[in-house]
């Protein structure tokens, strides 16, 4: 990359993270709660972009990860497990796991059969959700989570039960996750799912056993799917099979497109705009659907390459 | 590395692709594979690097049975390949595409972070110098020229280093100058490596082959010396002649 366009880029990323970090001194409380769904949503969508930008599978399933990491944090944190690290990490754990055996089946196929897979599959997981009430409770779901602590937090009397310090925390995570998911791009194995995402077969006739880092791909963005679902679980205070529905997958692949695939920051800005249609809009139209509707149309058919594709292109 | 099929069989439908085909290649030589159109030349080539199962027959790969291998798995064993049609890296750049191929070989692509990788770095370079292709390093390949494609295309292939190389027409569509260059390119792989072309270019077949194998609708017709092979009337009757 040139250096003047990557340094614009790290500016550009440094001043993001600093306008976000000041969120909570100055925005209404609604706003900072409406931030953190964002911001969740946003790890969500950049480990969704892993996927579809990346490695070129166009997954419909990719709740399942979120849900699972979310009821995998709530079982544990209202059986008394207390610390962030350990329930982030049986989110990201349990995400990893669900991803294992549905990508190693999933993956045998592409192209619109991976996705009608994905979807499948994402769906018999709500339907576990749903059914096994003794340990899901059905679609009553996990109530009262507490949100957890974090040694030195109590000394400086902070509690992550307020909105501001727990907001922190999500921009902590997801700036982490950032972080791990765009060395990972450019990584040789990053490189090596470009590959495989542009010419399957060509790698493979270089001696790429394609499927395997494929496989790897799934599981490792369906574990960070799962430490979106566990923060999701924290911040809400619930843990719903709604977190595991297809819309849920459907709105993440529109902040993908929306945002630009194949970025990270475009995924993340459009885990914003989503989220800010959703909880933002709903409070002033019924018909919220409608806009964000309309705007992946516009997306999809004059901006391909999202809101990024466009920065780049000016 | 030799290379040899033995009663390959492959079937489209009710038409024989390949019908009871034996080939024998032995390490180090170069061999032709010619043909009318429809013969079953990418036929073969595509069984013997794994991406089609025969109905019957083998393939083995220096002294190891290779039928049920899957492609990445020959390609391990060292065996590269070119396709009829450029199969490249369409949306990175000229030295991206080498370097996927040099980490193939070196195998380093389980690496998680970011790496400097500067011997793959030297070695891109020096490959895009020896192949003319240097001052198209940052170019998408999607947007590089058919000739340059081709050239890229065979790069990509000989960067695995592979001992046995199966070549699908790599002259094809190629001007003048760029098919001198090509041929030089084969020319100069060193000795022990194992050529099997496919090509319609008589002048680069005869430039290289040691030996050439005739297919005709799925059967080879016949096997020899480049001699033999302009003086046998059947391969006169099914190939040489129509041209």
């Amino acid at each position: 990359m040139i250096p003047g366009r990557f340094r614009s880029r790290l500016v550009f990323l440094l001043g993001l993270t600093l306008v976000l970090a000041s969120v909570p001194l100055w925005a209404p409380r609604f706003w900072i709660y409406i931030a953190t769904q964002a911001l969740i949503f946003a790890i969500f969508a950049m480990s969704l972009d892993l996927l579809v930008g990346y490695a070129g599978l166009p997954s419909f399933g990719h709740a399942a990860f979120y849900g699972v990491g979310a009821y995998a944090c709530a079982l544990l944190a209202i059986r008394h497990v207390d610390g962030l690290v350990p329930l982030l990490l049986v989110g990201a754990v349990a995400g990893g796991v669900a991803a294992l055996p549905i990508g190693a089946l999933s993956l045998r196929t592409s192209g619109i059969y991976f996705l009608m897979l994905t979807l499948a599959f994402a769906q018999m997981l709500w339907g576990l959700a749903v059914n096994w009430t003794s340990l899901t409770r059905g679609t009553d779901g996990l109530i009262g989570i507490p949100r957890p602590t974090l040694p030195g937090l109590d000394a400086l009397n902070i509690s992550l039960y307020e909105r501001g310090p727990f907001f922190v925390l999500c921009l902590v995570v997801a700036v982490a996750v950032f972080v791990f998911l765009e060395s990972l791009a450019r990584s040789p194995f990053g490189k090596t799912l470009e590959g495989i995402r542009e010419n399957d077969r060509r790698m493979r006739a270089l001696g790429f056993p394609t499927f395997r880092y494929r496989l790897a791909a799934f599981v490792v963005g369906g574990a960070v799917a799962g430490i979106a679902g566990s923060l999701a679980a924290m911040s809400n205070g619930f843990a719903t099979p709604d977190l595991l529905y297809w819309t849920l997958s459907g709105l993440g692949l529109i902040a993908v497109v929306v945002g630009g695939s194949r970025s990270l920051v475009g995924p993340l800005l459009g885990a914003f705009i989503v989220l800010f249609a959703q909880l933002g809009l709903s409070s002033y139209l019924d018909r919220w659907e409608l806009v964000l509707g309309a705007m992946f149309i516009v997306f999809v058919l004059f901006l391909p390459r999202g809101l990024v594709g466009l920065v780049r292109r000016a | 590395m030799e290379l040899a099929v033995s009663g390959l069989t492959v079937r489209f439908g009710a038409i024989a692709a390949l019908d009871r085909v034996d080939l024998e290649v032995a390490a180090g030589e170069r061999r032709a594979l010619i043909g009318p159109n429809g013969a079953g030349k990418t036929t073969l080539l595509n069984v013997i690097a794994g991406e089609l199962r025969p109905a019957a027959g083998s393939v083995r790969l220096g002294t190891r049975d290779a039928t049920s291998l899957p492609p990445w798995r020959r390609a391990r064993l060292g065996l590269g390949r070119t396709f009829q049609r450029s199969t490249l890296f369409g949306q990175l750049t000229v030295a991206e595409n080498v370097a996927l191929a040099v980490r193939a070989r070196i195998r380093s692509s389980w690496r998680f972070w970011p790496a400097r990788e500067p011997s793959v770095r030297d070695e891109v370079t020096r490959r895009l110098e020896a192949a003319g292709l240097h001052h198209l390093a940052g170019r998408r390949v999607a947007t590089l020229g058919h000739g340059e494609q081709r050239i890229l295309e065979l790069e990509l292939a000989l960067t695995a280093a592979p001992s046995a190389l199966l070549l699908d027409e790599p002259m094809a569509g190629l001007s003048g100058e760029e098919r001198q260059a090509a041929l030089n390119r084969l020319l100069a792989l060193p000795r022990e490596v194992t050529l099997v072309i496919v090509e319609h270019d008589l002048d680069a077949v005869f430039a290289l082959a040691e030996r050439i194998s005739v297919l005709d609708h799925g059967v080879k017709i016949a096997d020899g010396h480049p001699a033999a092979i302009r003086a046998d009337p059947r391969v006169q009757e099914a190939y040489l002649g129509a041209v």
